[in-house]
Parts: C-alpha cells; sequence; structure tokens
C-alpha cells in the first residue's frame, strides 16, 4: 500500500514537469547563465577584482583594451574605472531589478486576478476595465512616464515602476486560472467543508495555478532587466556612478569609436543574462505545457 | 461583424478615457513649477504665483483635468510647452510623430516579410537544421536590446559598409532631410535594426501557430487530395494560422513604437520618442505627457484594428458565432 502510495506521489503534475525539464538541454543551459547571475550578482564583491567606481588615472590603466592587461581583464572605461568589476557588480543591478520589480508585479497581479476571478460581478469588471487600462499602454512608456516624475530615480522607484506596469499581464493569466478552477470538484468539496473564501483560494485554487504564474514570472524577469537597460540606457534610470549595463553603454556613447569594448560588453552582459532566463523560461512553459511538446 | 466592431468601438472608449486620466496624473505628479519655468530663476514668487493662477494651474485637480480633456478632445489641443513660450504641444509632436511614423512602417515591413517568412520555413521544415538554425537566432533576438544591435551597427556595420560601397554614404547618427535619398539613408540603418529584433518574436509565434494549424485534419485531408505543398501551406494552412500571426504582428506594431524611442534614441532621430524622453530632461511637463498620450492612443487603435481584422480571417467572427 505504502509503495503504491509512493508510485503515485512521484507523478504530481510538478514532479513530471520538472523531468521534462531536464531533458530539455536548451533550458539547463539557461539555468546555468542564470545561476552564474545569480550567484555574481548577490556576492559581486567576491569576484570584483576591483571598485567599479574607482577611477585609475595612470598610463597602464588609462582606457586601456581588454586583454592587453592582466590587471584589467576586461580593460577600463572612459573614466579609466575596470569595467569587469562595473559588470560583476551592474550583474546585482539587474538582477534585482529583474527580480524584485517582478516580484512586485506578480503580487499585484495574483492579489486582483484572483480577486477578479473568484468574486466575478461588478468587482470582476471594475478589476478587468482596470487591467485593460493599464494593458493599453505601450509597457516600457509607462514606465518612462512614471519615473518622469522623479528627479533622481532609485532602485525602489525602478521596481515599483516596473511592477506597476508589469502586473496586468499576470492578472489576466490568474483571472482565467481561477475561473478554470472555480467550480472544480475540490473547491466545491472544500467549500461545503464550511472552509472560508481565502481559504479557498490560497490553499486550494492558486497552488494550481503556480505552472503558468511561475513561466509568465520567469519570462517578465527577462522583460525587465532589458526595460531597466533601456531606461539606463534613455538616461531616465538609475543616475551615475551606477554601473547599470544600460548605463555603462550610454556614457560611453563619445567613445566607442576609440573604445569599441565600451559598445560590445555591456550589451553582450545584457543580451546573456536575458538569453538565460528567456532559454529557462521557454524550457519551464513547455515543461508544465506537454501539449507543446509532440 | 457591425455589432461585434460597435461593441469593441464602445469598449475601446471607457480604456482612453482612463488613459488620459493616468497620463494627466502623471502630469500634476511630475515636479516643477510652470510659472517658475517660464519667468525665470529670480523672479518674484507672488508674480509667479498669479501667472500659476491666470493659467489655471492652481484649480483643483479634476477642473485641470477637465479642461485639459475638454482642450484634447473637442480641439485636439495637447496645451502649450512649458519651457519654449507659444509654442503648442500639437506642433512639437507632430514632426516628430511622422518621422517616428516612417520608422516604424519601415521596421515593421522588414519585421514581417523576414518574421512570417522564417516562421513558415522553420514550421514547414520543422527539426531540421533550417528550423533550429532560425530558432536559435530568433531567441537571441528576442533577448537583445534593440539599442545594442544599433550600436553594434554603427561600431561595426556602418564603416565596413561606407568603405566597400563607395555611393552608401551612411551616416552614422541624426536625420539629414536634404533630399529623399539622405531620408533614406538615414533610416536605413535604425528601420534594419528595429525590423531585425521585432522580427524575431514574430516568426517565433509564427512557427509554432503554423505548427498548430500543419496537423489539422483539414491538412491532410488538402493533401490527400494531391493539392501542391505550396498550395496547401499557403492557402490551407497560413489561413487558419493568420489571427494568431495578425495577433502578434498588431502587438510588435505596439513593442515598435517602444522600440522606436530605444533606436531613435541611439542614431539620434528626432522622432517622437526621443522628443518624450528630452522632455523629461527638460522637464516640459506638456510635452512629455501629450507625447505619451498619443502614442498610447495609437497603441489602442492598433490593438483595436487588429481585433477588428479577425473578423476578416475568421468568418465565425464576422456572423457572430466566434
Amino acid at each position: 500500500m505504502a509503495a503504491v502510495e509512493k508510485r503515485i506521489a512521484g507523478r504530481s503534475p510538478t514532479r513530471l514537469a520538472m523531468r521534462r525539464l531536464r531533458k530539455n538541454r536548451l533550458a539547463i543551459v539557461g539555468l546555468g547563465v542564470v545561476g552564474i547571475v545569480v550567484v555574481v550578482g548577490l556576492l559581486p564583491g567576491l569576484f570584483a577584482p576591483h571598485s567599479f567606481k574607482e577611477q585609475y588615472q595612470s598610463a597602464e590603466s588609462w582606457q586601456v583594451a581588454p586583454f592587453t592587461t592582466g590587471k584589467h581583464l576586461l580593460g577600463t572605461d572612459e573614466l579609466g574605472r575596470d569595467v569587469l568589476s562595473r559588470l560583476i557588480y551592474g550583474a546585482g543591478i539587474s538582477l534585482r531589478v529583474g527580480v524584485v520589480g517582478t516580484g512586485v508585479a506578480v503580487f499585484i497581479g495574483v492579489l486582483l486576478g484572483a480577486i477578479a476571478g473568484y468574486v466575478s460581478g461588478a468587482t470582476d469588471w471594475l478589476i478587468s476595465r482596470l487591467t485593460d487600462t493599464f494593458f493599453a499602454f505601450p509597457s516600457l512608456l509607462l514606465a518612462i512616464g512614471i519615473l518622469a516624475v522623479f528627479e533622481k530615480p532609485t532602485e525602489v522607484i525602478i521596481f515599483a515602476a516596473l511592477g506597476l506596469v508589469g502586473w496586468p499581464g499576470v492578472a489576466r493569466i490568474v483571472r482565467g486560472q481561477v475561473i478554470s478552477l472555480r467550480d472544480t470538484e475540490y473547491v466545491l468539496a472544500a467549500r461545503a467543508l464550511g472552509q472560508s473564501n481565502p481559504a479557498i483560494l490560497l490553499r486550494h485554487i492558486l497552488p494550481n495555478c503556480m505552472g503558468p504564474i511561475v513561466v509568465v514570472a520567469t519570462l517578465m524577469i527577462a522583460g525587465n532587466i532589458l526595460a531597466e537597460a533601456g531606461l539606463s540606457f534613455l538616461g531616465i534610470g538609475l543616475p551615475p556612478p551606477s554601473p547599470s549595463w544600460g548605463r555603462m553603454l550610454v556614457d560611453s556613447k563619445e567613445h566607442w569609436p576609440v573604445m569599441p569594448w565600451m559598445g560590445v560588453l555591456p550589451g553582450l552582459a545584457i543580451s546573456a543574462t536575458v538569453l538565460g532566463f528567456n532559454l529557462f523560461g521557454d524550457g519551464l512553459r513547455d515543461a508544465f505545457d506537454p501539449r507543446m511538446k509532440e | 461583424m457591425l455589432s461585434y466592431a460597435v461593441q469593441r468601438l464602445f469598449g475601446v472608449i471607457p480604456v482612453i478615457l482612463l488613459v488620459t486620466l493616468i497620463v494627466f496624473t502623471l502630469n500634476a505628479l511630475i515636479p516643477g513649477d510652470p510659472g517658475r519655468i517660464r519667468l525665470g530663476q529670480h523672479a518674484d514668487p507672488s508674480m509667479v504665483e498669479a501667472w500659476n493662477r491666470e493659467h489655471g494651474y492652481l484649480d483643483p485637480f479634476m477642473v485641470q483635468y477637465g479642461r485639459y480633456l475638454g482642450n484634447v478632445l473637442l480641439h485636439g489641443d495637447l496645451g502649450e510647452s512649458d519651457v519654449k513660450a507659444g509654442q503648442r504641444v500639437s506642433e512639437v509632436i507632430t514632426g516628430a510623430f511622422w518621422l517616428t511614423l516612417r520608422l516604424a512602417i519601415g521596421s515593421i515591413f522588414i519585421a514581417v516579410m523576414l518574421g512570417v517568412g522564417a516562421g513558415i520555413i522553420s514550421a514547414v521544415r520543422s527539426r531540421t537544421w533550417l528550423d533550429y538554425t532560425s530558432m536559435v537566432i530568433a531567441i537571441i533576438g528576442v533577448s537583445m536590446p534593440v539599442f545594442w544591435l544599433g550600436i553594434l551597427m554603427i561600431i561595426f556595420a556602418v564603416p565596413f559598409l561606407n568603405e566597400n560601397i563607395p555611393f552608401l554614404k551612411l551616416p552614422f547618427s541624426g536625420f539629414h532631410n536634404t533630399s529623399w535619398l539622405d531620408q533614406v539613408r538615414s533610416l536605413a540603418l535604425p528601420c534594419t535594426a528595429l525590423g531585425l529584433i521585432s522580427s524575431a518574436t514574430i516568426a517565433r509565434l509564427t512557427r509554432s501557430a503554423m505548427l498548430d494549424v500543419l496537423t489539422q485534419d483539414y491538412v491532410r485531408t488538402a493533401r490527400a487530395k494531391g493539392l501542391r505543398e505550396r498550395v496547401v501551406i499557403l492557402r490551407h494552412a497560413l489561413r487558419n494560422a493568420a489571427i494568431p500571426i495578425v495577433t502578434v504582428v498588431g502587438n510588435s506594431f505596439g513593442y515598435l513604437l517602444v522600440g522606436a524611442v530605444l533606436t531613435e534614441s541611439v542614431f539620434a532621430l528626432p522622432g517622437l520618442g526621443r522628443t518624450i524622453v528630452d522632455s523629461i530632461i527638460q522637464r516640459d511637463r506638456m510635452v512629455i505627457t501629450g507625447g505619451i498620450l498619443i502614442m498610447s492612443v495609437i497603441f489602442v487603435v492598433v490593438n483595436l484594428l487588429v481585433d477588428l481584422s479577425y473578423g476578416f480571417f475568421d468568418p465565425r467572427v464576422r456572423h457572430g458565432r466566434g
């Protein structure tokens, strides 16, 4: 009896999805990239050979190209700062903005989406119109508008802006999922047992929506990293001397012809990180939605 | 079809009204004292206040919003620039808008040709090296910021192309208005950069839409009837995959507008996006709000057109049975 139970337990949809995920080579590559960015971004001090804002003015450190001196592996920038160290500290910014910005969006989106789907009626109508309205803005444009309000944006403001911009996508998915689960037998059973509405939502419905939420969140992290890079590139993101990757690109603008590495390396860092999250997110989606595979 | 169209049209009205409210709220939150900006740092505070009162900046928020909305809806007037005296926001925006529109149309043309083409080929030749290669390129395209592609073009492609093709004379940046040929030269690289990046998403979704359709029974029937493969793909499969493809192309147009902001910034094109960003730096509230409002309304209208086009592609929608 115990053995049978164990076998059944071993085949939960999540476990099956994880098994499919492990077989997806591109997704594992993505996970590897994500892992590197997470470790480096969380502990930049451990990996960065220099400070991210120290300006080295000596002849052997001033605007040197990558791989020409052992002291600065990836060279130095237009102000003589170590590029590798700035890229490493920049990973932390990208990671925090990507993950926390997404967290804010997921929190608002799950809350409003779950209420809209579960309560229905006038509440649903109101929340859905609000969702439509936020969807009516091209997302980066709304973020630009929000950041315009602040003279000197901080990371927290960028988290909030990206959260405010990103929640409608989550809310729509959660609302759809909740509606499809609301009238299932196990929810009916929970209600018959006298459980309260919040308990039913939290314990029975939302855990069954986790797959799509995780997928959309992973891909949103990629989108938010791109968005932060774009905002910084436009000069309305984090102010200098922040080593944000988008900022590094735009600050070296005048120097691209003579220091091409400053136009290349930060962009490479952005693209590789976003690619990692995208590959992993795609893999998760395929794993949770077996229809996608064959 | 008519009732569907009317219903969608009426659905858009409250959304646009709410968009104006959000945009105007942002406008009110943006710091900066219009009177102070206009009269200068050393103006007498009482004069600044009088100026603000005269121009309605001290009225309650809802009164100001009502006036703004009235001017926008009745006269198409987006107000006056805070920074440049006498300059109407609509004038500032119109010129920039045409440039952004040309950039967007050029890019979407490249994006659709490349994206839909690559998507169809990938689906038809699915699980071959052709499919894998184009899909790997596509996911790299999705992950790459458009401004970085622009930078790479400026650093590497422009010098290389100009050196090897003498009559090309591509500019590094800026919009050169002197002749139509110069205009084409100025827009060639921005359109290519933005089009390439947008084509990646289109290619991925076209592929999956086509793969869905290609396994359907009617495609097998069409093949069994002995129709040529080209007819099966283009007439039977592509038509049925049209709705998701049109949706993604429509959505891409929206992202293209956003991408245009970034592209204009790399190539120093004085388009709408660039105008908005410059106004943020100059703290010109009315131009910021006007620009964001116009871009958002275009986005809403494009999405509406996409929805309405479903009726054209799918008779079930047309006859109200969708």
